[in-house]
């Protein structure tokens, strides 16, 4: 069996794609399809095509050339030394999806996805999102190959990701809040799946990441495996053997399941997904859906998710919009239950303390999604240098930039003013006062001399002149 | 045969459908809720879909999801339904519970089983669980002589509304138009078209939902298909504060419209 992106004859075997899901898209008791059957017929002729598509040699070049021109792949590794030193003294490399084309992983997909829908003839898109990351890759696809694009977003991040809402329209999309229940990533999916089953006949749902009903966690996934099927092959072209341990952060999965995926049959390199632990899995307010939920149906298949005892979704808590999510992709409650990968927590401070650390260690601003598998790089380093033994290997996937999160740090950090102008802050600059910058990052930071203080800073189109 | 189809049957022996009326449990609360499907049985609902909150209700409108949303933000669950079960049937008419899968999952397959039959259900429509996935609830449905209705759409193949009305019991659930519930200017030939393809392939009565909201469309519906299916027309009327009043208003208008003269052919 093909893999979409074979690696030079001669360097490895062909990948294998792992035998799971089922012709029916089970990963064991996870998967399946749990939808009206409205939606079957749709389901089908997906499947169909893009099983046709996996293996059609003309499909296979068109992607290759738009990942290589458009994308930018291959994404760079690079070793992080400074940030390193912060994980127990072990290698860390980075795999550098924050470096395509619109700032994370999520191109890889929609690319596919959206060469998908012109061959079978659909002049439409849909997608939700949480971040926004998948929406601006959607909406950018759209925009490359003609379609007319439909993103849905819960109003609650339309607020916190307003950037992205801007991208998106700047992109040609149509960006509709979604008012109904929690107004966020769970609620945008039931909306984008309402409009499926109504327009199913010119619409494609472009699904962000790898959970919903088959066949959306095997093709997502085939669309990711590239991040790992690259990475695997640079990590042993540049130290000559495999990593110890690869971490991705989780929220539905889908950057996770694409780097794990090349690594899989390897059995001695540990795969660790990180979950969003919010404030504490222990106060309820997370997103960590195998961490801290029980098996369920949400979003069309089986899988881990936060649940009351009336089988309720519970709502989810994160300060990153994409890890914001109460489900994951069924695939990882598989691995989880294997045993092939674990799952762990982590914070929303501990994400963020990793966030500001590799902004000042490497002059890498990550998504805050990233950051939660950074955070777990420096627990997972720590606790193997306390084991001793000889350095480890640690393989992050930084799955997007954080361009996107520059506000939400802000004020996480109580950074200068990262709210809109107030009348009080109009006066202050009447009067030669500037909004308070508040502190810097680095505590550490020494003044450099005939360095540029904040009082003799030249603001605006002044700037730069009496250079 | 079962309850359903028994009712449904009776129904066309008097040369009408049947009318078939889907009211939540919860809102406006537990007490309210069932003193409307009450209500709703008085004005002439032969059967009434007793429906359960869910969260996600991916099938359904804003209308329901508004109404229903209540519900779930009262921690109303499957506990509280078979009261709801109870008081329909006691007012006279076949309850059959509308579920989405995951709270009947979650609080067990069989346990939901014995405790809807105890209660006197009839057994469950399962908008978002497809044959193929059933495997439990088929088993459970045997064991205990529960009614199970599955959905057919106008998209299914030839082979699917086969397989999938084989594995009905009760009647069979066409979904007439191509969407998500809500009350519609027109019915469209979609769902007659749906009705034909789906009597091809059995002799369960063939009950058209999703889209009805008054008595002309109920009358129109009535004259192909075995039953009326209205959903957010009476969510409808209490949103608007109607209240029982209004749902046994509605139900009367309705069940004229199904045994409107000349109707049925």
């Amino acid at each position: 069996m093909t893999a979409l992106h074979p690696p030079a004859p001669g360097v490895r075997d062909l990948p294998a794609r792992p035998e799971w899901p089922d012709a029916t898209g089970h990963f064991g008791p996870y998967g399946g399809r749990f939808v009206p059957e409205a939606l079957i017929a749709a389901l089908d002729e997906l499947t169909e095509a893009y099983e046709a598509m996996r293996l059609d040699p003309a499909f296979l070049a068109e992607f290759d050339r738009l990942q290589r021109d458009y994308t930018g792949r291959p994404s760079a590794l690079t070793d992080v030394p400074r940030f390193a030193e912060h994980c127990g003294g072990a290698r860390v490399l980075l795999k550098r999806e924050d470096l395509n084309h619109t700032g994370s992983h999520k191109i890889n997909n929609v690319l596919g996805q959206a060469l998908l829908t012109q061959r079978i003839g659909k002049s439409r898109v849909i997608a939700e999102t949480g971040a926004g990351q998948h929406g601006v890759a959607t909406a950018t696809a759209a925009a490359l190959m003609g379609l007319s694009c439909t993103i849905y977003m819960g109003e609650e991040d339309t607020r916190r990701q307003a950037l992205n809402v801007a991208r998106m329209r700047l992109l040609g999309a149509e960006v509709i809040p979604v008012t109904t229940g929690s107004r966020t990533l769970k609620d945008a999916i039931n909306e984008a799946f309402r409009d499926w089953v109504t327009n199913v006949a010119t619409t494609n749902y472009v699904f962000g990441t790898v959970a919903g009903p088959h066949p959306f966690p095997a093709m997502v996934r085939d669309f990711q495996r590239v991040i790992g099927d690259e990475a695997r092959e640079q990590v042993l072209e540049r130290c000559g053997r495999l990593p110890d341990v690869v971490l991705a952060c989780v929220g539905g999965g889908s950057n996770a399941i694409g780097i794990f995926t090349a690594f899989v049959p390897d059995a001695a390199v540990r795969l660790v997904g990180l979950e969003a632990g919010g404030d504490g899995v222990q106060t309820g307010r997370h997103a960590a859906s195998i961490t801290g939920g029980d098996p369920g149906v949400l979003h069309g298949a089986r899988s881990y998710l936060l649940q009351d005892e009336n089988g309720q979704t519970i709502e989810s808590h994160s300060i990153s919009a994409g890890l914001d999510y109460p489900g994951v992709g069924p695939e990882h409650s598989y691995l989880h239950d294997l045993g092939r990968a674990e799952y762990r927590p982590v914070t929303d401070e501990q994400a963020m303390e990793a966030f500001a650390l590799l902004c000042r260690t490497e002059g890498i601003i990550p998504a805050i999604e990233s950051a939660h598998a950074l955070a777990g790089a420096m627990q997972v380093g720590r606790e193997l240098a306390e084991q001793g033994g000889s350095q480890p290997l640690l393989l992050v996937n930084l799955s997007g930039r954080g361009d996107k999160d520059v506000e939400t740090a802000s004020a996480w950090f109580g950074l200068g003013d990262h709210t809109a102008p107030t009348d009080a802050d109009d006066r202050a600059v009447e009067a030669g006062r500037g909004a308070d910058p508040g502190p810097g990052l680095d505590t550490d930071q020494q003044p450099t001399e005939g360095a540029v203080s904040n009082d003799d800073a030249v603001a605006g189109p002044d700037a730069g002149q009496q250079a | 045969m079962s309850r359903l189809q028994d009712r449904i049957s009776a129904a066309r022996a008097e040369g009408r459908a049947a009318l078939i009326a889907y009211l939540p449990v919860g809102y406006p609360d537990v007490p309210g809720s069932i003193e409307a499907m009450v209500a709703a049985v008085e004005g002439g609902a032969d059967v009434v879909e007793v429906g359960v909150p869910y969260s996600d209700p991916g099938m359904d409108g804003p209308t329901i999801q508004q109404a229903v949303d209540v519900a779930v933000r009262a921690g109303i669950g499957l506990r509280d339904v078979f009261g709801a079960v109870r008081a329909v049937a006691a007012a006279g008419a076949v309850p059959v519970v509308m579920s989405y899968w995951n709270p009947i999952e979650r609080y067990g397959v069989d346990r939901f089983a014995d405790d809807l039959a105890a209660a006197g259900g009839a057994g469950a429509i399962t908008p978002d669980l497809i044959p193929d996935e059933a495997a439990p609830w088929l088993a459970a449905t045997d064991r205990t002589g529960l009614d199970r209705v599955f959905l057919v759409a106008p998209s299914s193949t030839d082979a699917r509304l086969a397989s999938t009305v084989a594995a009905c019991r009760g009647f069979v659930y066409a979904a007439s138009t191509m969407g998500v519930t809500g009350t519609r200017a027109t019915v469209g030939d979609a769902a007659e078209r749906l009705v034909t393809r789906t009597r091809q392939v059995t002799r369960l009565p063939v009950c058209v939902g999703l889209g009805v909201s008054d008595g002309d469309q109920a009358a129109e519906v009535g004259a192909f298909a075995d039953g009326v299916i209205v959903g957010s027309a009476y969510v409808r009327t209490l949103l608007d504060g109607r209240g029982p009043d209004g749902v046994r208003a509605l139900s009367a208008d309705l069940a004229a419209g199904v045994r409107r003269v000349g109707a049925r052919t």
